[in-house]
């Protein structure tokens, strides 16, 4: 059974500068749902950390892209849908490679890559559509309503 | 959404201010701005969150660079006046263990 929802969207220039843009609405969005000031936070990064990926995996060197960012607001949970019709890469791979620091030896320290991880980290849900380009899709609970914290990731 | 970044070099320390947001828009500035000071040796930076509203993963990997700079010239990085949310962000990606921080503004300095 399909629940009601409302829908936003939002369609920007590939550009950084616009990445901040989408924040603000974010939070609109989400304090006006009644997330905490918490909850919305780590909306506002795992949101950030999509688009900004969005604009440097799929449009390096090329200015000319757009990335869509869409909110799907339930009762109980925001879904926050975040895709560019860019050069696809390889979200597995890139996953594979990244996670929190461990290393004891400062020199090897990434500099980079730690994007996807906050991602995963933050949201309840995270899953991946990969065709032309690369959907991302994050869902977050408003506290109390989570089922099952299962951050499965599906590629398509 | 923009960054200013207040940079005084002291006797003992270089004391660098942040205020407003990290993220990929303003951290190619913010790397600008800080890393031709931690290429000179023996170089103590000591740099102020408390005015940080936002940062993400993009800010993170500017502070990792400064640090394994001035950690490979001998010098060191002080992170200070983190809020709770910019301390949970070193926290869980594990660079609370690595990195010197303080929730403290200039604390042991």
């Amino acid at each position: 059974m399909m629940e009601a929802f409302d829908y936003i969207e939002m369609k920007i220039p590939a550009k950084p500068e616009f990445v901040g843009v989408i924040r603000l609405t974010l939070s609109g969005v989400a304090s006006r749902m009644g997330f905490t000031y918490d909850a919305i936070e780590d909306l506002k990064i795992a949101t950030s950390e999509a688009i900004t990926n969005a604009i440097q995996h799929a449009y390096s060197g090329d200015e000319k892209g757009e990335v869509v960012v869409g909110f799907a607001l339930y009762n109980k949970q925001l879904e926050v849908m975040v895709s560019d019709n860019g050069k696809s890469f390889n979200f597995r791979e890139t996953k594979k490679a990244l996670g929190p620091y461990k290393e004891s030896s400062i020199e090897f320290l990434r500099e980079g890559g730690l994007g996807l991880f906050l991602i995963e980290t933050l949201m309840d849900e995270v899953k991946v559509h990969q065709n032309e380009g690369v959907t991302l899709f994050m869902t977050k609970y408003l506290e109390g309503e989570q089922v099952e914290r299962d951050a499965e990731t599906i590629s398509t | 959404m923009n960054i200013t970044i207040d940079v005084k070099e002291m006797e003992q320390y270089t004391k660098v201010k942040i205020v407003g947001e990290i993220d990929a828009y303003t951290a190619p500035k913010l790397r600008e701005t800080i890393f031709p000071y931690a290429e000179k040796k023996n170089t103590k930076i000591v740099i102020d969150l408390s005015e940080v509203s936002y940062m993400d993963s993009t800010g993170l990997g500017v502070f990792v660079g400064l640090f394994k700079s001035l950690n490979a010239n001998e010098g060191t990085l002080q992170l200070t006046g983190l809020s709770e949310r910019l301390r949970r962000l070193f926290d869980i990606t594990g660079l609370a263990d690595i990195m010197n921080i303080n929730s403290e503004v200039e604390g042991g300095v």
